[in-house]
């Protein structure tokens, strides 16, 4: 298979242009004969159904949990990234892609890119005409904030709130096609395969999470917006239902996933406290603006009461090791120089495993009033959490898994390697390489949904006016309907000893240990050995309580769990084959003083897998990475 | 910590349903009502039964899934505070802790603890949204807008949608839902072209869910986690008054 990722010709600047006056178009009234449909209404999949059903396409749009609303994305905090330039600080289009070039330690695609930041200008302009109530200045116009890994201030948000209110702003699109008949809506329904025929994605299987029922759903395309796979780790910032299953299905089906290791570990979440913790809390980057990071200098500090260790005895280590960027430094960063004092034996709880992000000096400076108006909400979701008050001790600080770099290898316009199968949002591989800057996956998702697929769907739809609706009386229906319903019988009929959390933590756990922040061969090979063996025991000894026809969660997340089992194997897989460290990923092998060590001349390309069977090795495909604009170089935020 | 715990169980929208009892050890006080849930049904799944259903996704007070009535209170006795963000050093050791799904005629119990509150959905169907089609908004800002007025737009928009008003209400009302969306749009210049439509036929839509009206008891806004307030619902009659005054068709 040769990867083509489509590309247009001509000027970085001037692609995206081009590309649209060129493109393919569908008219009208093809457009009402041409069936959609859209996994997931995150902000990937409810902008994209609802701008797909504005243009008068046939739209079915699905998630499992009860409502469009509640997607994952609803948790976002912090904000999201725009060049609008308001604040006159020297941002730009090209500064924007270029901090997210960099920020990804240049793993991503440029032509991407740049089209990313040329739309995060216009989502700016969607959301603010939906209602968003964005925060604003005294005047009336739209405010600011800064985030990590970059010196500009472009960070649009709604209090803490910001993933909240853009994902009420596209459900109220979506909600309005749905009033409309442009869109019909499956709440609590669970994608559990795709369709393909002749090569081509033709619908889906979903099992109405309700009745238990398993139902076939025929369409011209498939959109999978199912969002990023970080509960792999059982452990996470991400929901509860947050799953790789959509993704995974697709996997298996012939779509390439791409970088399945490049997996973000946030550096500011609340610690695990004990082992019965089904969850971790992020505490937005937002955080640093004004939150100053450090342990004590001296081992012997670490459980005194931080008031009491002198200003001469703390280690404000991010200062200190990067003076230009301190506290925001990117992510990547910032999560690794926090295990770094940790693992010396500086880190802050019983554990060892925090660092405090202190508000003291701000308060001092701006007040408590001005800190309270910026950070109140996460304050008191700190103080609910922690049983402890920010404004007078400072906040305990652990990294946890946040979000998934990785995902379904996708072209330019947002295909598969499956033709009439597009990922958008977080499943993706995206726009951020090996590392993601904060604020910026609002706004992929946002871009990908309002702006890009409409476009670029046009051009596989186009070539399929004449193709009528898809039965799905058709084998390919039957033969992937049987095969969901031959795996739920199985996991249902193993009736063995222990629970689905049991092996979803066993698995996290080497996930954690072994490819998490710090990776290295001898480790990732164990992992491989202990992933299979984990996976055989659970097809052998998992206990799923209930019948297939009923609501029964249990059974949902066995289906999930089974596919973070093949998943694990395959970002070891990866994480192995990547003999540098980039990003998020760090290869302890690979390092110069301490800092992580690309390796340009042998890794500067995307690595695009191939489902070949469970437990096989897996095919890789190269995407060689290609820059015309910006210049590889030592990230330093120095 | 030692619980105990009575749970409403329904095995599907058609059984009667009933409470069981069940004994929880090993609970530490750090731990959030739903990781107690858990726990509980870990032991039950271990036991060979039925593990108690119930809704939740992202645990951090925000998505609106979660919904229990515990001990009498929606979302527990703390204030502004949902299911999962409550925690059981809120509780004692030796308690007896009764757990009930939102109990709503416009919100169906699907299994044990779980409802169907796709009623919110039709509800937001029927005109909680202002029509701009994507690719059509001007410059975001070229409409100024006074920083109080997005402030109070934003505290209205802060809705969670998570119907703890509904439970919390004796006429099973969503007043404090629909005010607080109404309010959002009401308060926003992009809002005003359709602001009479809307509350209108959102008004309408409320009624034919199956929520009743409002008598101003104030019970939703002491159960909603988000704190929205009240004085949304006295906006949303005056909307809906001056709305009702310049139609030109009856409502
Ligand atoms: C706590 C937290 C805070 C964050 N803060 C920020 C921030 O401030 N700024 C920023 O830019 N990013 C932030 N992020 C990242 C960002 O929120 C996500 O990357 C983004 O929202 C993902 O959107 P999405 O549409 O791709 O997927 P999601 O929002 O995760 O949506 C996935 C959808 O797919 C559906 N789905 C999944 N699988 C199936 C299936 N098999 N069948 C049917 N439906 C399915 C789900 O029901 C859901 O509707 C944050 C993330 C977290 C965890």
């Amino acid at each position: 298979m040769k990867l083509d990722a489509k590309i247009p010709a001509g000027n970085l600047e001037d692609k995206w242009t081009t590309y649209r006056s060129k493109c393919k178009l569908v008219s009208p009234a093809n457009k009402r004969r041409l069936d959609v449909i859209v996994i997931g209404s995150g902000l990937a999949g409810a902008s994209a159904a609802a701008t797909l059903g504005e243009l008068g396409y046939n739209v079915k749009c699905f998630c499992f949990q009860d409502s469009p609303r509640r997607a994952h994305s609803i948790a976002a905090q912090g904000g999201i990234n725009a060049a609008k330039n308001y604040q006159n600080d020297g941002d730009s289009i090209y500064r924007l892609f270029y901090d997210t070039i960099k920020g990804g330690d240049y793993r991503s695609r440029e032509a991407n890119v740049y089209r990313l930041a040329e739309a995060s200008v216009q989502i700016i302009d969607q959301c603010v005409a939906q209602g968003v109530p964005f925060a604003r200045e005294y005047g009336g116009l739209l405010a600011n904030r800064s985030f990590g890994g970059v010196q500009v201030s472009r960070t649009f948000y709604a209090r803490g709130q910001t993933g909240q209110q853009l994902l009420l702003g596209a459900y109220s699109a979506l909600s309005r096609q749905i009033a409309a008949g442009s869109v019909k809506m499956y709440n609590r329904h669970e994608m559990l395969d795709v369709v393909v025929i002749d090569g081509k994605a033709r619908g889906i299987i979903a099992r109405n999470l309700i009745t238990g029922q398993l139902e076939r759903h025929g369409a011209h395309a498939v959109l999978l917006c199912t969002g990023g796979y970080g509960n792999v780790f059982y452990l996470s910032t991400n929901a509860m239902g947050s799953n790789v299953t959509a993704a995974w299905k697709a996997h298996r089906k012939g779509a390439l996933f791409a970088n399945p290791c490049f997996t973000q570990i946030h550096p500011t979440c609340i610690p695990v406290t004990s082992g019965y913790q089904s969850k971790l809390t992020l505490m937005s980057e937002s955080l640093r603006n004004d939150g100053r990071v450090w342990v004590p200098k001296k081992k012997e500090d670490r459980l005194k009461p931080p008031q009491q260790i002198p200003e001469e005895d703390r280690d404000y280590y991010l200062e200190r090791m990067y003076p230009a960027f301190g506290n925001l430094v990117p992510r990547d960063i910032a999560s690794r120089a926090a295990k770094v004092v940790c693992d010396e034996g500086r880190g802050v709880v019983k554990s060892g495993y925090a660092v405090y992000l202190d508000f003291s000096d701000a308060i001092k400076r701006l007040g408590k009033d001005v800190i309270a108006a910026r950070y109140g909400n996460l304050f008191e979701m700190y103080q609910r959490i922690a049983d402890d008050n920010p404004y007078e001790t400072p906040m305990k600080i652990f990294p946890a898994v946040h979000y998934t770099m990785g995902g379904l290898w996708v072209d330019y316009d947002l295909s598969t390697t499956i033709p009439g199968l597009y990922a958008l949002g977080e499943a993706n591989f995206s726009d951020h390489g090996a590392n993601r800057l904060g604020a910026s996956a609002l706004m992929q998702g946002l871009a990908d949904g309002y702006f890009v697929i409409p476009v670029t769907i046009a051009q596989f739809l186009a070539d399929e006016i004449r193709t009528p609706p898809i039965n799905t009386n058709q084998a390919a229906f039957a033969e992937a309907q049987n095969n969901v319903q031959a795996q739920i019988d199985r996991l249902l009929g193993i009736k063995g000893n222990k629970s689905v959390d049991d092996f979803h933590m066993a698995l996290g756990k080497i996930m954690w240990d072994k490819c998490g922040m710090a990776r290295n061969a001898e480790g990732l090979k164990q992992a491989r050995k202990e992933i299979q063996t984990l996976r055989e025991e659970f097809w052998q000894n998992v206990l799923v309580p209930g019948t297939a026809n009923e609501f029964n969660p249990e059974l949902e997340k066995a289906g999930r769990v089974a596919d973070f089992l093949e998943l694990g194997e395959l970002m070891v897989i990866d994480a192995l084959n990547r003999e540098e460290s980039c990003g998020g990923h760090f290869r302890e092998e690979f390092t110069e003083d301490g800092e992580a060590k690309r390796d340009d001349a042998n890794f500067q390309y995307v690595a695009a897998w191939e489902f070949t069977g469970t437990g096989k090795d897996p095919q890789l495909h190269k995407e060689e990475l290609v820059f015309e604009n910006v210049k590889p170089s030592t990230r330093s935020y120095k | 910590m030692k619980i105990t715990l009575k749970v409403w169980r329904q095995k599907n929208a058609q059984d009667n349903g009933r409470f069981e009892t069940y004994n929880v050890a090993d609970i530490e006080s750090d731990m959030s009502f739903l990781e107690m849930m858990d726990v509980l049904n870990q032991q039950l799944i271990k036991d060979k039964k039925d593990p108690v259903a119930f809704d939740h996704d992202c645990r951090e007070g925000i998505c609106g899934m979660c919904s229990m009535v515990i001990n009498g209170h929606p979302h527990g006795h703390v204030k502004a505070t949902t299911t999962c963000q409550l925690h059981m050093r809120s509780f004692k050791d030796g308690d007896t802790i009764v757990v009930e799904p939102w109990r709503a005629k416009a919100f169906p119990v699907i299994k044990d603890l779980a409802v169907d509150r796709s009623a919110f959905d039709k509800v937001i169907q029927a005109g909680g949204y202002i029509s701009v089609n994507t690719g059509s908004a001007p410059e975001a800002n070229s409409v100024p807008v006074p920083q109080d007025m997005a402030e109070k737009a934003m505290d209205a928009a802060e809705c969670i949608g998570c119907g703890a008003c509904v439970a919390a209400c004796k006429n099973s009302s969503a007043m404090l839902f629909l005010s607080a969306k109404v309010s959002h749009m009401a308060l926003l210049p992009q809002g005003q072209p359709e602001r009479k439509k809307r509350v209108i036929s959102m008004m309408k839509a409320h009624d034919e869910a199956g929520f009743g009206s409002c008598t101003n008891t104030g019970a939703c806004e002491a159960y909603c986690p988000k704190g929205i307030s009240i004085t949304n619902i006295a906006r949303l009659n005056r909307e809906f008054l001056s709305a009702a005054l310049s139609s030109e068709q009856p409502v």
